[in-house]
């Protein structure tokens, strides 16, 4: 293969590789004009010989991401498979029309996965937008009651307006120190590199001492919520809860479970709490349904708690503790869990009731595993959550005074 | 000072001479990259052997191997510079008992390469009578976003800014490897740099070569086993399956005790040396073991 060739080539091979990352753009892989670029030199430089060396070529160069490989294979195996176009391709790397690339991009029955995204756009319809006007304006007293009130009570409009003030609460300020340094005036610790750019300024005759201290960072935030039906009142005041404490901060890795776990970290972080939310419970098949804390926390350490609990992560368990069979593997799991974070809290909203008694045998057989467990029903509780991150001690919290034998 | 490789097939043998056993994608990336002079991000799961890859690469290309050790708090002035402080404290002492230095004079003396420290990612920078270094960034996934925005000069244009000095720019950019076992998610800014690629567990037939490649002393049938018990408990659920150098550390160890076939009792054993969690471990023990070795060895004993 000469280079003129290449060069004659390159129109329409240029183009196909356009068309090919074009399709996975829309199969969801995040596929920029960089690596459509890229791409182009890559099998350039590679001379391909096989479909699997080109296969594996263009999976260089398109591929960032573990998960996104099956996405590849599939967009790949569609768009490729037209016409023998790829044979012709490495044949010669001659001029081919796309011909009908458009057609090609329509997916045939089989890739399940890159099917619907090739398909979702037109499907997708604007969802009325709700045009309740709230006054942000709320009276003093028209607060507290609110505050004080159960989730499950409110009305749709003081739903609304929680919704509202819980974008208000004081967020948690918890953080934990790193092993950088921040330029500090009162600190006791000596800066030696400002400190000798500053004693240059003045010649180097005195040399006056620059400090610094450590630097401190939020601790990664984990999510693990029960969205089973016994839940429900309270679960989409918690994701808005969690959607506040996103903004405020880089790592907050949610995850919804009832029968399976599903990670929903990247739907969450949208502008607009609603339509974040509206995306997440597009991803979650199990909305209120039944609910197998086990199952989902074994497959939560297995196949996320390496991935997510790194960094001294706190860990926000969201459930009731209702589980119908209790089993050993529900303790098991719940203490991997624990020796995995730095921290885990139990948010339960059955501490709404006043004469709470763990007596549940899913919540006897948890409860010892966790750091604290805490009310979630109202914003009052969330807010003492929030103050209770943002303290080391864990107060009222501790799990211990509920596990006490009657 | 070897060449790089020219097509694919050459990376594979490059690597096979090295007693590095790859399979065809994980031989394409690696050319793609020694070809187009990109960074190559692998990620997988403890002990696939990413980190061989780099030390692979150089002794095979006879390049200085410089690696870089990622933990968290991993800063500039470990990983890239540091000025000498001790030094310029003692130069500007002896400036004043000498006499009046001229401020810009010392200046420019006290920050000069002189008190300069180096470290991996500047000494990776600089020409090197055998070719450009293959730097290793290990274990990426374990600072903070922050080190990793820090390297995307590095990586893009293989150049590093030190503020009293200027910029520091590579002739010949190095063969840059990162590793990561995905304790969190590398940015996505990053990964746009660099050619990606997930190093998987090997298949028994892959596994097998890098056995008798590694461990030469293992006996024929003794390796088979090997491979066909940790090929069988990958699938079984473990909190952490065995990695291909836990594989290797097992037939050695196996070797040091001159077994020559596996038996219940020796698995039960040596599980220690394969599995490193104790739930792990405790659930393997004793009757699961044996079952699961009988019927590796019954699979073994049918002619495929």
């Amino acid at each position: 293969m000469t280079g003129a060739a290449v060069r004659q080539g390159e129109g329409h091979f240029a183009e196909n590789i356009a068309y090919f990352a074009r399709a996975l753009r829309s199969a969801g892989l995040p596929v920029g004009p960089g690596a459509v670029l890229d791409a182009i030199t890559a099998v350039e430089a590679a001379q391909i010989g096989s479909r699997e060396d080109f296969y594996w070529t263009l999976h260089a160069v398109f591929v960032k991401r573990h998960e996104h490989s099956i996405l590849f294979d599939q967009a790949f195996k569609i768009f490729w498979r037209r016409r023998a176009l790829l044979e012709k391709l490495i044949a010669q790397m001659s001029p081919i029309s796309p011909g009908g690339a458009k057609k090609e991009e329509k997916p045939k029955a089989g890739a399940l996965r890159v099917a619907e995204a090739l398909a979702t756009p037109q499907s997708r319809q604007p969802e009325p937008l709700e045009q309740t006007e709230i006054s942000a304006r709320l009276t003093v007293s028209d607060r507290e009651v609110l505050k004080a009130k159960d989730f499950a009570q409110m009305s749709a409009d003081e739903i609304a307006r929680a919704k509202h003030l819980i974008n208000e609460l004081c967020m948690p300020d918890d953080t934990v120190m790193t092993r950088r340094f921040l330029a500090d005036r009162k600190s006791r610790r000596i800066d030696p590199r400002r400190t000798f750019r500053q004693s240059l300024r003045g010649g180097g005759a005195a040399i006056d001492l620059a400090y610094r201290k450590p630097a401190v960072r939020h601790p990664p935030v984990v999510a693990l919520m029960d969205i089973s039906g016994s839940m429900a009142d309270y679960t989409r005041l918690f994701l808005h809860f969690l959607h506040a404490i996103a903004e405020k901060r880089r790592r907050v890795h949610s995850f919804v479970f009832a029968t399976r776990l599903t990670n929903i970290s990247r739907e969450l972080t949208g502008r607009d709490p609603d339509e974040a939310l509206a995306r997440a419970s597009k991803r979650v098949q199990d909305w209120e349904g039944g609910t197998r804390i086990a199952q989902a926390l074994h497959e939560f350490n297995r196949h996320w708690s390496r991935r997510v609990l790194g960094q001294g992560a706190v860990v926000l368990l969201f459930t009731d503790g209702l589980e119908r069979e209790v089993t050993d593997q529900l303790t098991f799991e719940m203490d991997r869990l624990k020796r995995s974070c730095r921290r885990l809290i139990w948010l339960n909203p059955l501490l709404r009731f006043d004469a709470f008694e763990p007596r549940a045998s899913g919540i006897r057989a948890m409860l010892p595993y966790v750091h604290e467990f805490r009310p979630i029903h109202s914003l009052a509780s969330m807010d003492e959550l929030c103050r209770a991150l943002s303290s080391r001690q864990s107060g009222r919290g501790d799990p211990r005074q509920w596990s006490r034998s009657p | 000072m070897a060449e790089r490789p020219g097509s694919i097939d050459e990376t594979l043998a490059l690597l096979e001479s090295a007693g590095y056993v790859a399979d065809r994608p994980l031989a394409t990336i690696l050319f793609l990259a020694l070809k187009l002079g990109r960074p190559l991000l692998l990620e997988g799961e403890a002990g696939v052997g990413k980190t061989e890859i780099a030390k692979v690469l150089s002794t095979t290309l006879g390049r200085r191997l410089i690696r870089l050790q990622c933990y968290e708090g991993l800063d500039i002035a470990a990983a890239v510079y540091e000025w000498n402080y001790a030094g310029q404290m003692m130069a500007i002492r002896l400036a004043e008992a000498g006499g009046a230095v001229h401020r810009d004079t010392l200046e420019g003396e006290l920050f000069s390469e002189r008190y300069l420290v180096k470290r991996p990612l500047l000494q990776a920078l600089e020409a090197d009578a055998a070719g450009a270094p293959v730097l290793l960034i290990d274990e990426l996934d374990r600072t903070d976003e922050a080190f990793e925005a820090f390297l995307l000069e590095v990586l893009s244009d293989s150049q590093v800014t030190i503020p009293e000095l200027g910029t520091v720019r590579a002739e010949h950019p190095p063969i840059v490897v990162i590793t990561s076992n995905r304790t969190r998610e590398i940015h996505d800014a990053l990964k746009r740099r660099c050619l990606y690629h997930w190093v998987d567990y090997p298949d028994a037939r892959r596994e097998l070569a890098i056995l008798k490649s590694r461990v030469p002393d293992a006996s024929g049938r003794l390796s088979k086993e090997i491979v066909g018990f940790v090929q069988a408990i990958r699938k079984e659920d473990l909190f952490k399956a065995p990695g291909v150098a836990e594989t290797l550390d097992w037939a050695s160890a196996l070797v040091e005790l001159d077994a020559v076939a596996l038996d219940p009792a020796l698995v039960s054993d040596t599980l220690g040396v394969l599995l490193k969690y104790q739930d792990d471990i405790q659930r393997m023990q004793g009757s699961r073991a044996k079952e699961m070795l009988d019927r590796v060895l019954s699979e073994l004993r049918v002619p495929a």
